[in-house]
């Protein structure tokens, strides 16, 4: 699905991404762990386009078609999707006017008609059942005023509305308590099937405690420098980054 | 109208030598006493009337151009203009059939088709294109209420003594220097009559708009809600492209007796110019409305056309317990420049008042919010609320706020918040990540941070008016 191949980004002359390798294919989940600083919000940035960072080398293709050539909102239609680590706040648009919004444009990249309101309304209350939001989140103004772990519940929510191929998680984890990040997790674990994949960046093993990972990657200076089963993620939880950065020194 | 009056027009008309084709109304540029008898005359005005405009005209010959403002444009030359054009109308209509079908196809490229337009939302429209009104409807419901509803011209025949009774009492002829000329020179415009006690069914909507190249326009709108009554009033203003400047400069008067409301809505797009700068309309307005005992007056404006605006809808809250609002967002892009805002004038006990300012600036425009709060001597309990907000877009616009405030009454509370902010890249990047493109975006984020003023117009003029903001922004972030 998706076939990372050497990429390196900068932003500002300052080289982040140093040569990427990576290739996830449907039905899995990858989890990309690694401290600070090491390139992790980067990858994702450079993946969903966005344009401060600069792509000097390297590819991205997914499903056979090279991203880099496409704008954020199309690599968007294409099914690719970024819960982001601080979400925006949009002053007066409510969160039901919003994700109908991202859907019909979604649609209408693909060619392909809006959703009837009734099939929306019935999506969205299905959507934030599953994420045990309350009725009112539909209908106040998107992130505004919102606590850390509503944030994270509304972006999950998002993702669950929109069905995205490829979804990344950045960081979706930080700021959620237990029951959050539980709920959080329920809901990415439950939009999972053998046509989709999650990529899963996190600093720590608790996340994936919920969301399995089938593949452990470390994110190191801009490369990864490690993979490995789940099994890593508990070295890493167990032995903390030091011995990957002495390792790599 | 009498005999007398009619031969009085005619002979005047001859005595000052003019020969005018009756079809092709178009009076020759320029601004004498002679043109305004022409004008009156046209309109077979009576003599008050002619007095009047004669009187405004002398007031103004001896005023200055404002230049407070915060704009800067070339003064019209006020010789250069045509005080008066009427479209080719044979006779009174009775319906829309009867209306050149030229005119209704360029109101349905406007978007503004009437027939849909009463069909659907059962609004009366009095139609303005070029000083004279061509189509009235629903009048026959509204007159069942008592409600008058109608051209000014047809006001100062039929409805005299109202007119003149409060022409000019809220807006004085010698008020400002577009009021006096508006005053001397008005061709047309609207008049409503609410009587005590009665509800208007309906939202009364004028569409105005400038048809001729080169034709400047003066509307005169008079306002009156008897003690008890309330009216939702619409204005919409569109205008196609043009090289010249036009001036347009209208003036409104509201008059809200014990216990009426009247909410006066306002979606402005007179042509704004080129993307150089070039032509666009001069858009002078004053607009004021007077509150007795106990009365509303709410202002919604949505700016987003003119190349200079200059227009601050006014509250007078003379009676006590009086409520004046103003919602407004105001749009600017390319060269335009706005210096718009309100005034709330409090003298009255507990009087209330609230002000809601969304600006937006893209582009290389101005946008300046001017406002003042004066609580009088005897405003004992006064409160006021304003909140200016500013939206900038890209980094060669411009916002400004200037809020004037003067408090005589030791109890008077006035609150003043303000804030400034910019589309980030990270709430457009955002949106992009969900399948939405800039465009879209810019729209969705624009219509948010209005939505205060926008929930306060009527349902079917909030889509409009949302629609406009997405057009007047197209092309704004690179």
């Amino acid at each position: 699905m998706l076939k990372i191949k050497d990429l390196k980004a900068q932003i500002e002359d300052n080289q982040i991404l140093k040569g990427i390798n990576l290739e996830i294919n449907a039905g899995e989940v990858h989890a990309i762990m690694g401290p600070n600083g090491s390139g992790k919000s980067t990858l994702s940035s450079v993946i969903a386009g966005r344009e401060d960072y600069e792509v000097t080398e390297g590819t991205i293709d997914f499903d056979g078609e090279d991203l880099l050539d496409l704008d954020p909102e199309e690599r968007a239609h294409k099914g690719i999707f970024l819960s982001f680590q601080y979400p925006v706040e949009i002053p007066g648009v409510t969160v039901s006017n919003f994700i109908k919004t991202a859907i019909n444009e979604t649609r209408k990249g693909r060619g392909e008609d809006p959703m009837e309101a009734r099939e929306m309304l019935a999506k969205m209350r299905e959507k934030s059942a599953l994420l045990e939001m309350d009725k009112s989140y539909l209908s106040r103004s998107l992130n505004e005023g919102f606590s850390g772990g509503e944030k994270k519940r509304n972006e999950i929510f998002q993702m669950a509305m929109l069905e995205p191929k490829l979804a990344i998680l950045d960081e979706t984890d930080s700021g959620l308590d237990i029951d959050a990040l539980r709920i959080v997790a329920n809901g990415v674990n439950k939009l999972r099937s053998k046509d989709n994949a999650v990529v899963v960046i996190t600093h720590y093993q608790r996340l994936l405690d919920y969301i399995k990972p089938d593949y452990v990657h470390v994110l190191y200076k801009g490369k990864i420098v490690k993979s490995g089963g789940p099994e890593l993620a508990h070295e890493l939880e167990e032995r903390g980054y030091d011995w990957i950065k002495a390792e790599n020194a | 109208m009498s005999d007398e009056i009619l031969d009085e027009i005619t002979a005047s008309d001859y005595k000052y030598g003019f020969t005018t084709d009756i079809e092709s109304d178009k009076v020759p540029p320029g601004l004498n006493e002679e043109v305004i008898r022409i004008i009156s005359a046209k309109k077979n005005e009576p003599e008050w009337m002619l007095e009047w405009r004669l009187d405004a005209f002398r007031i103004w010959s001896e005023m200055e151009e404002p230049e407070w403002p915060n704009v800067t444009y070339t003064k019209p030359d006020f010789q250069a203009i045509s005080y008066y054009s009427a479209p080719k109308q044979k006779k009174e209509l009775d319906s829309l059939d009867e209306v050149d079908p030229e005119l209704l196809k360029t109101f349905a490229r406007l978007g503004i088709s009437l027939d849909e337009q009463k069909r659907l939302s059962g609004v009366a429209m009095d139609v303005v294109v070029d000083s004279v009104s061509v189509a009235t409807t629903f009048k026959k419901t509204l007159a069942e209420k008592g409600i008058i509803f109608c051209s000014m011209s047809e006001a100062i025949q039929e409805h005299p003594e109202l007119v003149r009774k409060h022409l000019g009492t809220i807006v004085p002829k010698r008020d400002n220097f577009y009021a006096a000329l508006n005053s001397a020179v008005f061709t047309d415009g609207s008049f409503c009559y609410i009587p005590k006690g009665v509800r208007c069914p309906m939202e009364l909507s004028t569409y105005f708009r400038i048809n001729e190249a080169g034709t400047g326009q003066f509307e005169r709108t008079l306002v009156v809600a008897d003690a008890g009554s309330y009216v939702s009033y619409l204005e919409g203003c569109t205008a196609p492209s043009r090289d010249e400047n036009q001036l347009h400069a209208a003036v409104v008067e509201l008059v809200a007796m014990d216990d009426a409301e009247i909410k006066y809505s306002t979606v402005q797009n007179w042509y704004p110019g080129d993307a150089e700068g070039k032509g666009g309309v001069f858009n002078f307005v004053t607009k004021r409305g007077l509150c007795e005992r106990n009365a509303k007056i709410s202002w919604t404006q949505v700016e987003t056309g003119s190349a200079v605006t200059w227009k601050y809808p006014s509250c007078i809250l003379k009676g006590d317990h009086s409520v004046g609002e103003f919602y407004s967002v105001a749009v600017t892009n390319k060269y335009q420049q706005a210096d718009t805002g309100t005034k709330m004038i409090h003298l009255g006990k507990n009087t209330k008042s609230t002000i809601i300012s969304k600006g937006i600036s893209a582009g290389k425009s101005h946008n300046s919010y001017r406002g003042l709060v004066r609580v009088g001597a005897r405003a004992e309990n006064a409160r006021n609320f304003s909140q200016c907000d500013s939206l900038l877009m890209g980094d060669q616009c411009g916002a400004h706020t200037f809020p004037y405030i003067e408090a005589q009454h030791p109890t008077a509370q006035i609150e003043h918040e303000a804030t400034t902010s910019k589309i980030g890249e990270d709430q457009l990047f955002y949106c992009n990540q969900r399948g939405i493109g800039t465009e879209e975006a810019i729209a969705l984020i624009v219509n948010g941070y209005c939505k205060e003023v926008l929930n306060q117009l009527p349902m079917e003029f909030a889509v409009e008016a949302q629609k406009l903001l997405e057009v007047s922004l197209e092309g704004s972030v690179g």
